[in-house]
């Protein structure tokens, strides 16, 4: 396998309810990923992206073919991917499978979602298409409702009382809107900096346990990056961020994980498969960028990542040990809950934001100071879709 | 291959209070709703069986915010009950109010019945949901 480079990346701010179209939204952040790795369109061989509800947000479908001749990607073959909230980061892996293999030396790989412009009711009932239609909808199961069933699990699986539980998680809550808060392109930039454990138990029930700050937002937004050969990268940037592990797992409707909830097992393969590719653990770890659709998310995804014990990722951080300057930083821009979670987009914006990371290209209050190695954690459905990604210095 | 159990028969079922699974002649294990593999060991020499509908809660929710079109059945309370023989199963639980539902609910005995979703213009047709109430 070739060494596959991260050469470019671009992002729109993520948002709520906007005018722009999605196809038009990609643009903007494809050709800024364009520019920023000194290519040109055609330059572009293969266009990976990530959609999840097009159909449903604009009736669109297809539409990686429309977002490639847009940007006058022209006559390249055109790849739509679908994997719930892991759309894009699907996308970027198998972008990187394309070039690793030697077929193609330049890729576009990103997403698009227009979660926020549905609205609530629309957005609510088509991620819950994400739940086993057949099995699972008909009780009226919500996308936090799953999330919210898992609170409670996690509480009486691992002893950590409800109180406590729900304290750690506001915790999680805050250090993400201190991020998003000073990150331009969050959707909760400029706000929430203040926000505090009373307002976060005190905010609206979405579903027991979970409130309104325990959740991320619905959001607009479009995330894009450039891939390419070592000997293409060497060429065009003296920064190219390597991915040197990836992993991707799957598994079934939420009742036939019983075995191991609240642990996730798709993940736990998944980060494993990634962590041996790139012969890595979870201690080199300098950032992350996770899934943290739902406060109690974050502590489940750190804990099968490997970052804490399980059980135990709510005194990290009480103690500020997942924060900058921790034993690893997760999610300093803002993560889904304070940057936004454009959930066709939301993968790629992750590794827009790692790659930033090694960089050292963030806001100096979001910067891990020199961080070497990063890592994306994208989840899809009712933990169904996986995929980890670790990404790394190249200079 | 043919499936052993198919969504139809086993809604079907489901909608006489009936609750079909696929006990697995390699492991024994009961996969419930129907596959064509074990959800233990993948084997797909399983036979149709009727399943007590006995079990215990795992884990709930009161849901406050519906998808559209559902709007009006909130608050709502959501369960995944393990049965006698193993399986998870998820359903609503009713009997009580939604408001008060709280952690002290796990562990609870529940008995099964069914309701019918008459689905939305995205499902194909309607389903039949299990719906528990607590033993007292």
């Amino acid at each position: 396998m070739k060494k596959v480079a991260v050469v470019g990346v671009g992002q729109t701010k993520f948002s709520g309810p906007q005018d722009k179209t999605q196809v038009e939204l990609f643009a903007e952040a494809a050709t800024d990923a364009i520019e920023g790795s000194n290519l040109k369109p055609k330059d572009i061989k293969a266009l990976f992206l990530g959609n999840a509800l097009g159909d449903f947000e604009e009736g669109q479908g297809m539409i990686a073919s429309y977002a490639a001749e847009n940007i006058g990607c022209m006559y390249v073959p055109t790849n739509r991917y679908e994997g719930a909230c892991a759309s894009a980061s699907m996308a970027v892996r198998d972008a990187f499978m394309w070039v690793a293999s030697g077929y193609y030396d330049i890729v576009l790989a990103g997403g698009i979602e227009r979660a926020a412009t549905m609205g609530t009711g629309m957005a609510t009932r088509t991620f819950a298409m994400f739940s086993d239609s057949r099995y699972e909808f008909p009780s009226g199961i919500t996308f936090p409702g799953v999330f919210a069933m898992l609170t409670y699990l996690y509480s009486k699986t691992y002893n950590v009382p409800l109180d406590k539980l729900r304290e750690q998680m506001a915790k999680v809550s805050i250090q993400s809107y201190k991020h998003g808060s000073i990150n331009p392109r969050a959707q909760f930039f400029g706000k929430n900096a203040d926000m505090t454990v009373e307002k976060v138990l005190g905010s609206f029930v979405v579903c027991t346990p979970l409130t309104l700050h325990d959740c991320c937002p619905f959001s607009d937004g479009a995330a894009a990056v450039v891939l390419a050969s070592e000997e293409v990268a060497k060429k065009l940037t003296k920064k190219p961020v390597y991915i040197t592990g990836t992993g991707q797992s799957s598994s079934g409707p939420l009742i036939n994980q019983k075995d191991f909830l609240p642990r996730i097992r798709s993940r736990e393969i998944s980060s494993q498969q990634a962590y041996k590719m790139a012969g890595r653990k979870p201690d080199d770890i300098d950032v992350c960028e996770l899934h943290d659709c739902f406060s109690i998310a974050t502590l489940i995804a750190s804990e099968s990542l490997g970052f804490f014990e399980y059980g135990k990722s709510g005194e990290a951080w009480e103690k500020g040990e997942a924060d900058i300057g921790g034993k690893v930083a997760v999610n300093p821009s803002g993560g889904l809950k304070a940057k936004g979670h454009p959930i066709g987009a939301t993968g790629a914006g992750q590794v827009y934001e790692v790659a930033r990371q090694l960089r050292g290209e963030m806001e100096p209050d979001n910067q891990v100071p020199d961080a070497k190695i990063g890592m994306t954690d994208t989840l899809g459905g009712d933990c169904a879709t996986i995929v980890n990604m670790i990404l790394e210095r190249g200079w | 291959m043919e499936q052993k159990l198919y969504f139809k028969d086993y809604n079907e079922a489901l909608k006489q209070n009936k609750l079909l699974g696929l006990k697995c002649r390699a492991c024994g294990t009961i996969t419930i709703p129907p596959k064509m593999a074990c959800r233990q060991c993948g084997s797909p020499d399983m036979q149709v069986t009727e399943v007590k509908t006995d079990g215990k809660i795992v884990t709930f929710t009161t849901i406050f915010v519906g998808a559209e079109g559902r709007e009006n059945e909130v608050p709502y309370t959501v369960v995944i009950v393990e049965l006698e023989e193993g399986p998870w199963l998820m359903g609503n639980l009713e009997g009580i109010d939604p408001k008060a539902a709280s952690i002290e609910l796990i562990g609870k005995k529940v008995k099964m019945s069914t309701k019918v979703f008459p689905g939305d213009k995205y499902s194909p047709g309607e389903t039949a949901s299990p719906v528990f109430s607590l033993v007292n």
